[in-house]
């Protein structure tokens, strides 16, 4: 095996100027967006006292947990010695940081008041798992950075072994820490739950690989750089296996809450009769989302065709996406149990009714602009540094080397 | 000198320091009106007392939001308010409201206000990721809207629905009362009065309209009216399953 | 804090007429007018009211001495038509000088700009107090009526 090259791309392109100026208007309309938020006030999103986490959240979550998702493939390669890994570790890191930066500044440009950033980096209640993760978030950068100074720097080689399993157990804790915003909600059924922090993770291990493998085809596909068969099945069936561990834990998780009683209402709710949710469970979630990709991952034609596994990578974001609005929002709707035993039959504020919610564009806007944020910066960043490979080509990564 | 003796019951401070004809003075034989425990204005909250609020929802009248409406107007949020004008009904602020609820099994009907419950461990305390949401060493729970940031997080964790978001620009607030964009907001048990030795809006409402279905006091003081109600004929807590121990009490649920 | 504050001052001094101040209802103390030097108060406002509002806010500390809401009280005043000027306009007491100098504040997004035209202390509260219960006022002869004349024309 050779030793991988390394370069920056050329960058002159009419697509890649293209790529550019379409992410950065997505950018600058979701800043204008954002601007309405910010200048109305929140009355015209689709948020309100009941469901306080709408569209923002939805993309603003995925993207976080996708970031730390995202570092595996470095992680395989330095913590787990797996060499054919090894050549991807660089956009890895890359990834992780900027989808991390996107999902951030959609957070933030959601807060009631993001005029006072300073005072949540001030500002500290260690008891909020809210606070840890400000703490983890911005860890994961600094770390991340190091991580990637430590591959691309040749006579820092050496450390990046022992940065990159601080780097990996670093992300767990940060998937720990998202997933633990839903656990430790003692009030709501549906997110009260240790499994919340596991499944975050693994559901970090199938968007982040997802969204990883779409940036490694498009990138390898638009430089004209060989990207080998044998290398993308690899990663392809890795992939397949975080969409299974992911159904295997919302299988887990419903099945559990089916067994309790207390549970019955918020089950019932989402599997069976809570509408626009269980319509997007069964087809977003589960059909298009975790069973048709494993279907193209996996069917012994389909899944050696480059587009239908891009397609499946493409379904995995997409039903991930829709696996949040589920969780988050569809956790917010179902109605809070004030009363056990009681109904509710007359109350000025809609209690003992399903939440209202419907995304306004505004919201939608300013998620997207955190997901070009991370596509943007990772653009910029493979012309500026050297990140991508000159070939993935199979003969120059051995991606049947196994140790 | 009794027990049985009176009160002018608004601030009673400033009753006293401005009105000469008050300390100790005989305004009807036998009777003398006494400063009880008022704490000086210099003098920091302390956890010798914690204030609560017993709702009796046998008393409570259906049909009735007295309790509402003069939080709204102590507090000016609500209809008193126009300025909220943009905000859908669901996104309004509401830092009390009546509920009817009707048991499932018996079909007996009740009604009650719900409001902040003022918890011992509150989750928005807990959650919040700057501190801004936060318990005075007396019990009561609130937002310092100084440092809120906006982020919601203590709405996802209450277990009541007892906290408000603000969705727009505020105008003409009460200086009892600020309250503001992008800030989280909710019930604050009337503290400006509490802390003048005063009782909640919404109690004083109640009770001016001689329903008496709420009482407010300091649960710390075992011969508070409160304390000797909740040990005589008890009261539950919301959802005490959570072991909140709220400082909001219902008798009859 | 203080020197964000001094430096527009020195700095616009020659370009820009100072503002006019406007004057105060009252003086709050003989001494000094305001309730601290005046030099003092045009320096360290901002640490005070910063100050205040924790101890108000987190300890219940209800001291009138650098109230925010005593200080709009005092020096929010109404002009010739008795209208109250809002935060922002120059003719509000702390526009005049913050706008001249270009320091924004963020207390009036929350806070109340003017003055209250009712005191929610004069109300009266009967009943259910918090001492001694509903029972203190049952089967007595001092009605409300009588507790309002005693307590009215003197309190401030």
């Amino acid at each position: 095996m050779k030793k991988a090259q390394f370069m920056e791309i050329e960058g002159r392109s009419f697509g890649y100027l293209a790529l550019l100026g379409i992410l950065g208007a997505i950018i600058l309309v979701a800043l204008g967006a954002w601007y309405v938020m910010e200048h109305h006030g929140h009355y015209v999103t689709g948020m309100n006292n009941a469901i306080v986490w709408g569209t923002p959240h939805i993309f603003a979550i995925f993207l976080i947990v996708a970031a730390s998702g995202a570092l595996n493939v470095a992680s395989i390669s330095s913590v787990f010695n797996k060499t054919a890994y090894k050549p991807l570790a660089r956009l890895s890191g890359l990834l992780a940081i900027a989808l991390l930066a996107g999902g951030l500044m959609i957070l933030v440009l959601d807060l009631g008041r993001p005029d006072r950033l300073i005072v949540a980096m001030t500002y500290y209640n260690f008891k909020s798992i809210f606070a840890w993760n400000i703490i983890l978030y911005n860890g994961f950068f600094v770390i991340v950075a190091v991580y990637l100074w430590m591959m691309m720097q040749q006579s820092m080689n050496k450390y990046s072994k022992p940065v990159g399993i601080a780097a990996f157990l670093w992300r767990l804790i940060l998937t720990t820490g998202t997933g633990s915003i839903f656990g430790f909600l003692v009030a709501r059924d549906a997110f009260d739950a240790a499994i919340m922090a596991p499944m975050f993770i693994i559901m970090s291990f199938s968007f982040g690989l997802a969204i990883f493998l779409l940036v490694l085809m498009a990138s390898y596909r638009w430089t004209g750089r060989p990207l080998g068969d044998a290398l993308f099945q690899r990663l392809k069936n890795l992939l397949g296996v975080f969409v299974a561990a992911v159904l295997y834990f919302v299988l887990a998780y419903h099945l559990t809450n089916l067994y309790a009683t207390e549970h019955h209402g918020i089950e019932a709710f989402i599997l069976r009769d809570g509408g626009i949710y269980t319509q997007l469970f069964w087809i977003g979630q589960i059909v298009l989302g975790s069973l048709l990709p494993l279907l193209l991952f996996y069917h012994p034609s389909w899944g050696k065709k480059r587009s239908l596994v891009g397609l499946g990578a493409v379904l995995v974001i997409i039903g991930g996406l829709i696996q949040l609005y589920v969780l988050i929002i569809g956790g917010q709707a179902y109605p809070l149990e004030i009363f056990p035993g009681k109904e509710v039959i007359e109350s000025s504020f809609f209690d003992g009714q399903v939440a209202q919610y419907t995304p306004s564009m505004w919201e939608v806007l300013l998620g997207l602009g955190g997901m070009a944020v991370a596509l943007i910066m990772v653009a910029l960043a493979v012309k500026i540094l050297r990140f991508l490979p000159t070939s993935l080509a199979d003969e120059d990564v051995d991606p049947h080397h196994s140790a | 000198m009794t027990n049985k003796t009176y009160n002018a019951d608004l601030s009673r401070r400033h009753f006293f320091s401005k009105a000469a004809a008050a300390a100790g003075m005989a305004i009807a034989p036998g009777v003398f009106l006494r400063q009880v425990h008022a704490r000086p204005a210099e003098q920091a909250a302390t956890s010798e007392k914690r204030w609560g609020i017993l709702i009796d929802t046998d008393k409570c009248a259906k049909g009735c939001d007295s309790c509402v409406t003069a939080c709204m107007n102590e507090n000016g949020w609500g209809e008193i308010n126009n300025s909220e004008e943009h905000s859908n009904p669901h996104q309004k602020a509401q830092w009390i409201r009546k509920v009817t609820v009707k048991d499932k099994q018996t079909g007996h009907v009740q009604s009650l206000p719900l409001m902040c419950q003022h918890c011992e461990n509150p989750p928005c305390v807990d959650v919040c990721p700057t501190g801004a949401s936060m318990k005075r060493a007396d019990g009561i729970v609130l937002v310092d809207k100084h440092t809120c940031i906006g982020c919601r997080y203590c709405m996802m964790a209450c277990p009541y629905k007892a906290r408000s978001f603000i969705h727009e620009d505020l105008e003409d607030q009460k200086v009892v009362a600020p309250r503001g964009k992008g800030t989280v907001e909710s019930c604050t048990m009337c503290v400006h009065r509490v802390d003048e030795d005063g009782t909640p809006a919404c109690v004083e409402a109640c009770n001016a309209d001689n329903h008496n279905a709420m009482y407010f006091g300091d649960l710390k003081d075992p011969n508070s009216e409160i304390s000797r109600q909740l040990k005589q004929y008890g009261g539950e807590q919301l959802r005490a399953d959570l072991g909140l121990n709220t400082g909001v009490r219902y008798r009859g649920l | 804090m203080a020197g964000l504050l001094a430096l527009p001052f020195t700095v616009l001094a020659g370009d820009a007429p100072a503002p006019e101040i406007p004057k105060a209802k009252e003086k709050a103390t003989e001494e000094y007018g305001c309730v601290a030097p005046v030099e003092y108060m045009r320096k360290n406002h901002m640490d005070e009211l910063m100050h205040k509002r924790d101890d108000t806010l987190r300890e219940g500390i209800r001291t009138d001495k650098f109230s925010l809401a005593e200080c709009i009280n005092c020096h929010v005043t109404p002009d010739e038509d008795g209208q109250f000027a809002s935060f922002g306009e120059d003719e509000h007491f702390c526009s005049t000088c913050h706008n001249y100098a270009s320091v924004s504040v963020d207390c009036f997004s929350c806070h109340r700009d003017t003055p209250e035209d009712t005191d929610y202390r004069h109300s009266f509260n009967v009943g259910n107090n918090p001492h001694h219960g509903k029972m203190a006022l049952k089967g007595n002869k001092l009605s409300v009526e009588t507790l309002k004349v005693l307590t009215e024309g003197d309190q401030e």
